[in-house]
């Protein structure tokens, strides 16, 4: 059952082999269960409202709505109106929000089964999932290594099948490198697709709202619920609705796939090199055409990311300040205090050591060097893009330099940073871009990252679907688990 | 250098000032959500979830803000930005709840302007350096507690557009021509409520002072939030006379934020702000730049009024009206609008319209404790009014009954003269024959006028209106007199 | 190209965070950095800084800076009341509050 479709558990819910409630306590049960060794969720919700599961069978008697009754998890940065809303953050462990992210009603009418909030790096910083104030989260193909992050709560869930499908966020590759290391599939939508209200910002030129699941169809299912122009969100693209359509067939023929050979040359791990380019291999036999591309300015992406990303967060953070939410530090005897106690004890100290880098940079003195100086390289590699996309449709690359790590060591800091190297420059561009399970290396999921024109998912999806038809990695799971 | 100046500061001394207004943006919602944005709500209850900055909140911009910004812009021959975007400023504050301010830093939608103030001197040019649009903070409450503040965030999100003016005025009172001259424009465009006490409209004075004849600008500091045409006067004098004093006796102005205390009458330096803080501006990345076409300029030219200042010259040139009154009903808004609706329904002539609007009518008014906008009399009644003056069917005294009577009864002065008898008898027979009974009455009297005595003339027209209850037309009856006393 | 950039490369310690800077940089974030923790965040930071100036490597000069991955014209909204208050909700988040209002510790303008 825990390994069916979506599209699969769909049909049973339909012909009334399985009742909505008994498929939402299944994966509530495994969702209980599984978090001890995992630690993937802050919350597993245990009161999931009788009105929730009747509105879920009444939308199933209609025609077109796939996802009613299916469960989900989100990301714990999207507000849920009367859920514990906490950002993987003590600044707001006990923050209930009063309003759904646009995310979360989208889901929600839908008749989708919220189950979870899942973990995550505080307010998702973070590539290993080890800074939440929850906890890290463990990989569930080896307990002692990481998920990958900040999405890492999302994404061991979904390994673990604690729930078939969850909400996540990308700002530099949260979703794309949890996703390869724990080897699930997931999508980050060209920014505008989906909207941010209601998402708790990190970056907010960078962060975008996506789907993990098993596969490419279920990710797409769930992406064309989730998307769609928002009044309440100024970046949110007029044109964004969007709607999946399976393709025809298995053949990519007519199909150009673009490769940075140095990209996968430069991979120090053969094993990794080896299951790209045998994926790669796979493209090329389903009759795409592979062509070599240049990004020249590529190799900037992660210096220009680390002062764009850290001075929104710095700016973006600045609500967090004890007055209206969130930590209020104990001492305070004055606002000085209030403010920096309660920020001082709230943050942890990846976050602390963003808004730190992020202050700088756009302090008086710096602003040209740096901020702005990063906005004129992001223009750079927002125009290789648009050169490479003049030749092909799809871009293939590696998600992430290295298989999951064991908790503990790596340190924070430049050498975390660096391993996002694969995945920032599409966010730089705002690119839609996925990553979907190739064959393991060292016994560890890798992935393959697919990126798109802008607003092509269609393209990266169709792609990464015609994949799995023909190759299982998606369909695997760590034995502990089954 | 003017008169006033060299009362204020010592002899050798000039000031030089510069303007930041803040002028609130009459709008139904805030800048960034579809709060309420009216004043005097109970504290709080204004607010919505983006307002009080809780997580996951994103702005979306008010198209009716952009609309009155660009109205702003073109009132002051002021260039609009093609393309114009906002910026955020960064600082800690309470009654700032996102932690930074959304304002517009290196693209604001108004760019370099003017506009003409009367100075004892004559006439002025002041530049206007830039408007930009930004949110309003809340409100702090440092008297309800004694030990804590409190926050009114209402205000917070409410629309405003801060004029920068260059440093080009020498005097206070040349600062206070300015502001009345900005406040002019803004209500008259009707985007501002121009409400002083709410702080729809309030001012940022930087003062600087150098000795007469420099070419640099002496370090300038910035008083806040005055929101009084008196006490900017005071304030500013106060705190230039404060800088002279400072650098004679050695001392050195420093860059920095003061308050102005008007019960002392002095200005403080803020403590609580931050001096040369660093606002870290950048562009905010949660919303787009915004594209401004010709279309919309266009729309918001045609909307346009015509400028007191305009308007008093077409009434003296054109209409031949008196400057005096001229002036007062063109800078009333209200008052012009009601002048010149009844004007272009009226046979009378604009002076006799403004005469009796700024006499009898203005007298009514008074009486009544009432503005014209509240006048139950409509433009078009007060217009019949004026026609039944204009044909000589009544009089001025008459009149000021027949005004009085619509004000209460709602009837036009028509119905009104003629249900109560009140027209003037200008029945030219009539008329004659009634003087031609008075003349054969009073012999002796005609007798006397024709050998001479003028004065008597007058006898005969206090006879004949004594006989008409006052309603005999005065023009007709003097030409018919001295038609038959020949 | 990377060969030249490293001619024109800033030295590092020319330009690095010391602890005032980092004083000062805390001050405006409204962060403590505790004095034992100060060592390691500017070392930190200024690993950071020696990967940000890779930039160094592209002058980009006349190249228009990008905000926003997106080309697109801001979607305006029509000036009308959607929000009603939500006072009670609100107040009820906040660690202090009366009945109307948020409060914090006295301040002195």
């Amino acid at each position: 059952m825990i390994q069916l479709s979506i599209r699969e558990m769909a049909a049973m819910l339909r012909a009334k082999q399985i009742s909505v409630a008994e498929l939402s306590s299944l994966f509530f049960d495994r969702a209980r269960a599984f978090n001890q060794q995992t630690n993937a969720l802050t919350k597993v919700c245990c009161d999931i409202s009788a009105d929730q599961l009747i509105q879920a069978e009444t939308m199933l008697a209609q025609e077109g709505h796939v996802l009613a009754g299916i469960p989900l998890a989100h990301k714990d940065l999207f507000c849920t109106q009367g859920l514990r809303t906490t950002c993987g953050s003590n600044m707001l462990k006990a923050f209930i929000p009063p309003y759904d992210a646009t995310v979360v009603s989208n889901l929600k009418s839908q008749g989708m089964i919220t189950v979870a909030k899942a973990n995550m790096d505080e307010f998702a910083m973070g590539s290993s999932n080890e800074h939440s104030a929850f906890g890290a989260v463990n990989n569930p193909w080896d307990l002692t290594r990481v998920p990958g992050g900040s999405s890492g709560g999302s994404a061991a869930a979904v390994a673990a099948r604690m729930v078939p499908v969850a909400t996540a966020t990308d700002t530099g590759g949260s979703i794309r490198q949890p996703a390869a290391l724990c080897g699930i599939t997931g999508i980050k939508p060209s920014y505008g697709r989906v909207s941010r209200h209601g998402m708790v910002a990190f970056a907010s030129s960078l962060d975008q709202g996506g789907v993990m699941a098993a596969s490419a169809d279920d990710c797409a299912l769930v992406l064309s619920a989730m998307c769609g122009h928002d009044a309440l969100d100024s970046t949110s693209h007029v044109d964004a609705q969007w709607s999946w359509q399976l393709p025809e067939s298995n053949s990519m023929k007519g199909k150009k796939v673009g490769v940075v050979t140095d990209w996968i040359d430069g991979l120090k791990d053969e094993a990794i090199k080896q299951s790209t380019l045998e994926a790669i291999q796979t493209l090329k036999d389903q009759g795409a055409e592979v062509i070599d591309i240049q990004l020249p300015h590529a190799h900037l992406a992660v210096a220009a990311y680390y002062v764009i990303a850290p001075a929104e967060c710095s700016s973006n953070l600045s609500r967090f300040d004890g007055v209206r939410y969130g930590h209020r530090s104990e001492d305070c005897r004055d606002l000085e205090q209030l403010y920096v106690n309660s920020r001082t004890e709230g943050f942890g100290e990846e976050v602390k050591r963003r808004i730190m880098v992020g202050t700088w940079a756009l302090s008086s003195g710096y602003y040209d060097a740096y901020y702005l100086k990063a906005q004129k390289v992001r223009r750079l590699i927002s125009q290789d893009f648009a050169a490479a996309f003049k030749q092909v449709d799809v871009i293939a690359a590696p998600v992430s330099p290295e298989v999951a790590f064991k908790h503990g060591e790596k340190s924070e800091g430049v050498s975390m940073y660096q391993a996002d190297v694969f995945t920032i420059p599409a966010s730089l561009a705002g690119l839609p871009c996925l990553s979907m399970p190739v064959k393991p290396a060292h016994g560890l999921p890798v992935g393959l990252q697919l990126m798109g024109n802008y607003f092509d998912e269609q393209s990266i999806l169709s792609m990464a679907h015609q994949f799995q038809q023909v190759t299982a990695w998606h369909q695997a799971m760590p034995e502990a688990f089954l | 250098m003017n008169q006033q100046n060299k009362s204020v500061l010592k002899a050798g001394w000039e000031m030089v000032l510069g303007l930041e207004i803040h002028v609130r943006l009459d709008t139904e919602s805030k800048l960034f959500s579809g709060a309420k944005a009216s004043y005097g709500a109970e504290a709080n209850a204004q607010v919505s979830f983006l307002d009080a900055a809780l997580p996951g909140t994103l702005p979306v911009f008010n198209e009716k803000a952009l609309a009155y910004a660009i109205r702003f812009g073109l009132s002051v021959d002021a260039a609009i930005a093609p393309v114009t975007a906002f910026a955020r400023k960064n600082y800690f504050y309470p009654d700032l709840p996102k932690g930074y301010q959304i304002s517009q830093m290196d693209k604001p939608i108004v760019g370099k302007g003017q506009i003409e103030i009367e100075t004892e001197a004559g006439k002025k040019t002041v530049e206007i350096t830039r408007a930009h649009l930004e949110e309003d903070a809340g409100k702090s409450i440092h008297d309800k507690y004694d030990q804590f503040t409190a926050i009114d965030l209402n205000r917070a999100g409410t629309p405003l557009i801060e004029v920068v003016s260059e440093p080009q005025m020498s005097s206070a009172k040349e600062a206070v021509a300015y502001m009345k001259a900005i406040y002019t424009r803004v209500t008259h465009l009707g985007i501002c409520d121009g409400n002083l006490q709410e702080g729809s409209f309030r001012c940022d004075a930087n003062v600087s002072v150098r000795k007469m004849g420099d070419e640099t600008l002496g370090t300038r500091a910035e008083i806040k939030n005055l929101n009084s045409f008196r006490f900017i006067e005071k304030a500013i004098n106060h705190e230039a006379k404060r800088q002279v004093k400072l650098i004679e006796s050695g001392g050195q102005v420093v860059q920095e934020t003061r308050l102005y205390d008007a019960d002392k009458d002095q200005t403080r330096s803020m403590r609580s702000k931050e001096n040369a803080n660093d606002y870290r501006y950048f562009p905010d990345p949660d919303l787009l730049p915004i594209v401004v076409t010709q279309e919309m300029i266009e729309a918001q030219r045609a909307l346009l009024p015509e400028f007191p200042e305009a308007k008093m010259a077409r009434y003296t040139q054109a209409w031949q009206i008196k400057t005096d009154d001229a002036e007062i009903i063109a800078f009333d808004q209200a008052l012009s609008a009601y002048f010149e609706q009844a004007q272009g329904l009226t046979q009378a002539k604009a002076d006799l319209n403004a005469k009796f609007l700024l006499g009898e009518y203005a007298a009514l008014l008074n009486a009544m404790e009432s503005k014209i906008s509240q006048s139950p009399i409509s433009a078009a009644d007060y217009a019949g009014l004026l026609d039944e003056l204009a044909k000589g069917s009544i009089s001025r005294k008459i009149a000021k009954q027949v005004v009085e009577n619509m004000w209460q009864s709602g009837d036009t002065a028509a119905v009104i003269i003629d249900s109560q008898g009140l027209a003037q008898i200008s029945d030219a027979s009539a008329l004659a024959a009634l003087v031609d009974e008075v003349i054969a009455s009073n012999p002796s009297q005609v007798e006397s006028y024709r050998a001479g005595n003028d004065k008597m003339f007058n006898f005969f027209v206090g006879q004949i209106m004594k006989q008409t209850k006052g309603q005999a037309n005065p023009v007709q009856t003097k030409d018919l007199l001295e038609e038959k006393l020949k | 190209m990377r060969a030249s950039a490293e001619l024109y490369r800033k030295e590092p310690e020319y330009m690095s965070i010391n602890r005032k800077e980092l004083t000062e940089i805390a001050a405006l974030a409204k962060l403590k950095i505790a004095d034992d923790a100060m060592d390691e965040i500017a070392n930190s930071m200024n690993d950071i800084k020696a990967m940000i100036d890779q930039m160094d490597e592209v002058t980009a000069k006349g190249v228009e800076p990008m905000s926003h991955p997106m080309d697109m014209r801001q979607v305006l909204r029509q000036d009308k009341v959607t929000e009603t208050g939500h006072q009670a909700e609100l107040l009820a988040l906040s660690a202090q509050a009366d009945e109307t209002h948020y409060l914090v510790p006295k301040v002195i303008e």
